[in-house]
């Protein structure tokens, strides 16, 4: 990382047109405003509170969303409060198979999801629930993206982890397309 | 409330990277250039100032928390009042309503909006990493979140729902690199073509790199007075003869992620979000109807809510009946190429579901600029005359505020004295709007300004 700042730090440097001017009368060598290679790394404690439920669904293989108990309305995504009518919302399971309502292929992203591009974000919807599901579509041509590809059936599945493992994230569910019989 | 008028503005150059200045040095070059335009000495400015609203967005991009008290600090504002205003992408647009609001209320006579933001102190794929945290980081960013892929899923429904062309989005490239060649602030302008824009680097299907604005350190200053604060800065020496009224705000957000949007039915559409001139046109209404017999329902997530509630807030503040024929310009906050024609949907320059077809006509192209396309109504309705994000850049905290600058020019018909040529000016400029936009159009606040003399 830091060769990488070096180099982009000389790029910086060579295409910099404005430069503070450094005072001539203190007998300094003239040069570029000065920078310097500052790194900062922090682990978090990071807990996911009433959402919990959907991080335990997800280590047992299951995908699991709320429902408002007073108004009904049904969420893809779970929220443990209503934000139509601010009532409490009960878990329930989501069905194993979805449709995609709409997707794009990254070639490019954050930092920490570079080295895994080319890759496939969708949004996932389902009959009778009323919003959707982010997630990872796996198993079609990432070179061949298509508006088609809106309406596909696809099917819930979860990544393995090492079996002490205490981790989890929303990235260990993803989708694959259902296969026809 | 009171009259709220806008005065000067100033702009800091926008550079990839910006090493000559820390961020308050950066501040200070658009606050001197907003004080030298209205041949005011900084000490009495100093004196006059009630209150500073300062933005940024990003603590992770400074790594200095408290930077807008440091910016103030540094200006020369201690002990006055100040405030750090942050909303994502919409941080300068809701900075400078915030600084609105300071004179409208009557605490303050005169307020300076600055807004700053110093991309460039990471590589390009951490700063893509620090947007994206501006997205739910325990249920949308872990997945591979980052925002073109966020815009492109939801350009990618426009395209399934309307029939929205990759080639549409790229005229809108094409317009906003070229209208910048024109705008020496500009930090990417370029003439390209439809081909060019679609052969460029592909980021996050179907939005190449092209469609995408760049990153930026910059920052942008405003002054904004009360009656009492425009006579103030009279008396004190300021030369002041046309400038801007601020005659509509209005400010709408939605939920971040993206999965929750609501689909609506017409009815609701009709009730709570259709503005008068599309609730008047039996055309329109007929279209719409169509529309949701179709399956179409509203926002979902290929429109923006919040850009609808901020347009129709600011118009009805500002008396505005329709839009299309009552304003002259719009500075857009054109992240994509893809957003700026969902938002001329949202803010009601066509119906939903025609921005691509509307972008074909040319009317948001400026009047005298060969484009190498053959329009039928170019020029009508420019957008982004500056030449927008995608070629000015997008220093997110100063944005808004270098949008309210140009807006300000353009009304004061000074942009040849701002820019060294006139091709930019829209003529006859008498009411603009400018529309800033957060991730996903999570925050969105649409301003109307009117030229006063």
């Amino acid at each position: 990382m830091k060769k990488e700042f070096e180099a982009l730090m000389q790029k910086i440097l060579a295409k910099s047109g404005i430069n503070w001017p450094f005072p001539e009368n203190l007998d300094f060598k003239g040069m570029p405003p000065i920078m310097v290679h500052d790194p900062y790394r922090i682990d978090y404690i990071h807990g996911f509170g009433q959402d919990s439920p959907f991080f335990l669904g997800i280590k047992n293989k299951r995908l699991l969303s709320t429902k408002c108990s007073s108004c009904g309305y049904v969420y893809g995504t779970p929220r443990a409060h209503c934000m139509y009518c601010g009532s409490e919302c009960q878990w329930f399971e989501l069905p194993k198979t979805g449709k995609i309502h709409t997707f794009t292929v990254c070639h490019s992203g954050s930092e920490a999801f570079l080295k895994e591009t080319p890759f496939i974000l969708i949004s996932v919807e389902w009959e009778r629930v009323n919003t959707l599901f982010f997630s990872r579509l796996k198993g079609v041509d990432v070179k061949n993206p298509s508006l088609d590809w809106i309406g596909m059936e696809v099917e819930v599945k979860f990544k393995k982890r090492p079996k002490n493992s205490k981790n989890v994230s929303v990235a260990d569910v993803y989708f694959v397309p259902v296969r026809k019989q | 409330m009171r009259p709220v008028y806008f005065v000067s503005g100033g702009v800091s150059k926008f550079e990839k990277a910006r090493k000559d200045a820390t961020f308050q040095a950066l501040v200070k070059e658009s606050f001197d250039y907003a004080l030298k335009d209205l041949g005011l000495e900084t000490k009495k400015a100093l004196e006059l100032l009630d209150s500073s609203v300062i933005s940024y967005f990003s603590d992770h991009f400074t790594r200095q928390l408290k930077a807008g008290s440091m910016v103030h600090d540094y200006l020369g504002l201690c002990p006055k009042r100040t405030v750090r205003i942050e909303g994502g992408g919409a941080t300068g647009g809701l900075c400078f309503q915030a600084a609105w609001k300071d004179i409208a209320s009557g605490v303050s006579d005169i307020c300076l909006a600055a807004g700053l933001e110093t991309m460039s102190h990471v590589l390009t794929w951490k700063g893509n990493e620090f947007i994206a945290l501006a997205s739910d980081t325990n249920f949308d960013y872990p997945v591979g979140g980052f925002y073109s892929g966020y815009y492109a899923m939801m350009v990618v429904r426009h395209m399934k729902e309307f029939g929205t062309t990759l080639e549409q989005m790229a005229m809108v490239s094409v317009k906003n690199h070229l209208n910048a060649l024109y705008n020496p602030y500009s930090q990417q302008a370029m003439r390209v073509t439809v081909q060019d824009v679609r052969n460029s680097e592909m980021i996050a299907w179907p939005l190449t790199r092209l469609d995408i604005c760049v990153m930026s350190d910059g920052a942008a200053s405003c002054l904004l007075v009360s009656e009492n604060g425009l006579e103030k800065l009279i008396k004190a020496g300021a030369k002041i003869k046309v400038f801007a009224k601020v005659t509509g705000i209005g400010s709408g957000i939605d939920a971040m992620r993206m999965a929750d949007r609501p689909h609506f039915d017409l009815n609701e559409f009709l009730e709570k979000y259709a503005l008068p001139h599309e609730k008047e046109s039996l055309e329109t209404l007929d279209y719409y109807r169509e529309l949701w017999q179709k399956g179409f329902r509203y926002p979902g997530v290929h429109s923006f809510r919040a850009g609808r509630v901020a347009s129709k807030t600011a118009y009805e503040m500002a008396g505005v009946q329709d839009p299309r024929k009552e304003i002259d310009f719009i500075e857009l906050h054109d992240a994509y190429t893809s957003s700026e024609i969902q938002t001329y949907e949202d803010m009601g320059l066509c119906k939903y579901g025609e921005g691509g077809r509307f972008v074909e006509k040319g009317i948001t192209f400026m009047p005298d600029i060969d484009y190498g396309i053959a329009f039928p109504l170019q020029g009508w309705l420019p957008v982004n005359p500056s030449g927008g994000l995608i070629a000015c850049g997008h220093p997110v905290g100063a944005t808004g505020l270098m949008q309210a600058v140009f807006a300000l020019w353009q009304l004061q018909e000074s942009i040849e004295k701002h820019f060294g040529n006139k091709t930019l000016q829209v003529e006859k400029a008498e009411k603009g709007a400018i529309h800033s936009h957060a991730g996903t159009g999570t925050y969105v606040t649409v301003t109307i300004l009117e030229r006063e003399a």
